[in-house]
């Protein structure tokens, strides 16, 4: 008998499996794939305080190994949110985390409070989204920014909040003290690497945003450094991400320090590759009998 | 309706036209494939990670079999170009809505297609049970299907260079032909189906068309291929529609194209 249980910040999940935000939707669409009873979380998509309608298209493009995506993380709302979205999540065996995205500290505010009372599980603080111009990605990428906001957030928030980094920093470790010492009671990373692509026949931007979030299997040995780097300088829990494919790729990433793990641009590859990570960690764990999944966390020093 | 994700056996394949293939595949998605719906098509070189939206062209119930015919415009249909008889193929579907079938029956109707947007005017025209004309724009003289169309009704083709059919686009046809109808079918590039959309506008018909965008997920998690609407849309509460799972066919009148 293997044990994959964790547990972060006292939210104890039945595997480490969680879908990356603004992937998977709040599940809808991937439970006519996948049963969703077998996820240790599904992270939503992000949630604004009022309906947002992204960015123009072309809002996807495909790159060597990996996509961008300029979607403006589109949603519906919080309203409609607790509404719909978290009523059909509620009716399957899952942690459920809400991802939480604003322009303004005051959006976030409303976000979080309007969700202190519903049955969430985490609050996933997205300070990092390379795609919205009005200024949120500047909480993720100034220390004190994020300092600021994740304290402010804390003092509202009943749930445990994960704040997430972004990448498109010069020292990841900077961002995730900030974030530890003004209280986050975890970690997840990487959001989106920012890249560009031209299309040389048309000489224009792929995507009407010109810029776009790079993810997929391309930004992986970034996102291992990454987790490696912040799990040796903060001690709260890591949710690892960034072009897992399968459960060796998961495994690295527990190796790496990370105790979560989330599947993200891979499940449009394959919409049941949730599924099959699970089973793929499994499998290592019964081919170098591992009998529980923690003594993994971060056994690569 | 269920969709999913498996692995397939190619039937056969040909080149119809320059760089535009036709491709049988041995599928049980045979079985609930409808006129103007699509499927994802994942190339097997990892580094070309999306499916490729492409659309069912006919559906034989009977032999369990469907039908695409697409145009290489890239990596991933290159690759798919190649696949030969017994070879596997990924695909996820069946995806989107589907023409409205009774909003053309016992009507006189316009099947309209431009360019590869002409297969799935195929099926359609199978299906439908109305007075119907297909027409059919291509580039120059390589034209394609226009045999397997003219079974279900009368094909009128054009051509930008004038080479075969009227010269020009299909709504140079429609004026040359002096042709009429109650309700237009359409799937094409987005200046033929701007073209349709004022048409139908101004001769107070009704234009159904099946858009196009670039997609990732295909199943409508993503919300990367959405099209503008005229009203805020019941799934996104904005003024957006998800074309792989909205559609991709939209009632002209509903969209900002």
């Amino acid at each position: 008998m293997i044990n994959t249980k964790i547990n972060i910040a006292g939210v104890e999940f039945k595997n480490p499996v969680m879908t990356a935000s603004g992937t998977f939707g709040s599940g809808m669409e991937y439970s006519e794939f996948v049963d969703l009873n077998n996820l240790g979380a599904v992270v939503t998509k992000g949630v604004a305080n009022v309906p947002w309608i992204g960015n123009p298209t072309p809002r996807v493009a495909e790159t060597y190994g990996g996509m961008l995506n300029a979607i403006g993380l589109q949603n519906p709302g919080v309203d409609v949110f607790i509404e719909r979205d978290l009523v059909f999540l509620k009716q399957f065996d899952t942690k459920v985390i809400v991802n939480v995205c604003g322009k303004t500290v005051e959006d976030y505010l409303e976000v979080v409070e309007k969700l202190s009372d519903q049955p969430v599980d985490m609050l996933e603080i997205n300070v990092s989204c390379p795609n919205v111009k009005e200024g949120a990605i500047a909480f993720g990428q100034r220390a004190d920014c994020l300092f600021d906001i994740t304290k402010q957030i804390k003092k509202v928030a009943k749930q445990p909040i994960i704040m997430k980094l972004s990448p498109n920093v010069t020292d990841i470790t900077e961002m995730a003290k900030a974030a530890e010492a003004a209280g986050s009671d975890a970690l997840s990373l990487i959001n989106t690497i920012t890249g560009m692509k031209i299309d040389i026949h048309k000489r224009q931007f792929a995507l009407a945003n010109k810029t776009g979030g790079l993810s997929g299997p391309a930004i992986k040995p970034i996102a291992i450094r990454m987790v490696y780097q912040v799990a040796n300088a903060v001690k709260i829990p890591i949710i690892g991400m960034g072009g897992i494919a399968n459960g060796d790729d998961a495994i690295e990433f527990m190796l790496a320090g990370a105790t979560g793990i989330a599947v993200g641009a891979m499940n449009f590859v394959n919409p049941y590759a949730t599924t099959e990570v699970l089973k793929g960690m499994e499998e290592y764990m019964e081919k170098y009998q591992v009998s529980d999944i923690n003594q993994l966390i971060g056994a690569v020093k | 309706m269920n969709k999913k994700k498996e692995t397939a056996l190619v039937v056969s394949q040909k080149e119809i036209a320059p760089d535009v293939f036709d491709l049988w595949i041995a599928t049980d998605m045979a079985q609930m494939a409808l006129p103007g719906q699509f499927i994802a098509v994942f190339p097997k070189d990892a580094s070309t990670l999306l499916p490729r939206p492409i659309s069912i062209c006919e559906a034989d119930k009977e032999k369990n079999r469907l039908r695409i015919v697409y145009r290489i415009a890239g990596k991933g249909t290159l690759e798919f170009s190649k696949y030969k008889e017994g070879d596997t193929i990924e695909i996820l579907g069946t995806i989107g809505n589907g023409f409205p079938l009774e909003a053309g029956e016992g009507k006189k109707v316009f099947l309209i297609g431009g360019g590869i947007g002409i297969p799935p005017m195929l099926q359609l025209a199978k299906e439908l049970e109305a007075d119907q004309t297909i027409l059919v724009g291509y580039r120059d003289n390589n034209t394609f299907l226009t045999e397997d169309l003219a079974l279900y009704g009368k094909v009128v083709i054009a051509s930008e260079d004038g080479s075969v059919g009227t010269r020009g686009n299909v709504m140079n046809a429609i004026e040359a032909e002096n042709l009429s109808a109650e309700v237009i079918f359409a799937c094409g590039p987005m200046p033929m189906l701007r073209a349709i959309k004022a048409y139908a506008q101004k001769n107070n018909i009704k234009a159904y068309l099946s858009l196009e965008e670039k997609m990732a997920c295909g199943v409508g998690a993503c919300l990367g291929c959405v099209c503008k609407t005229k009203d805020v849309d019941h799934h996104s509460h904005v003024n957006n529609a998800r074309i792989c799972t909205d559609g991709p066919v939209f009632d002209a009148d509903d969209v900002e194209i």
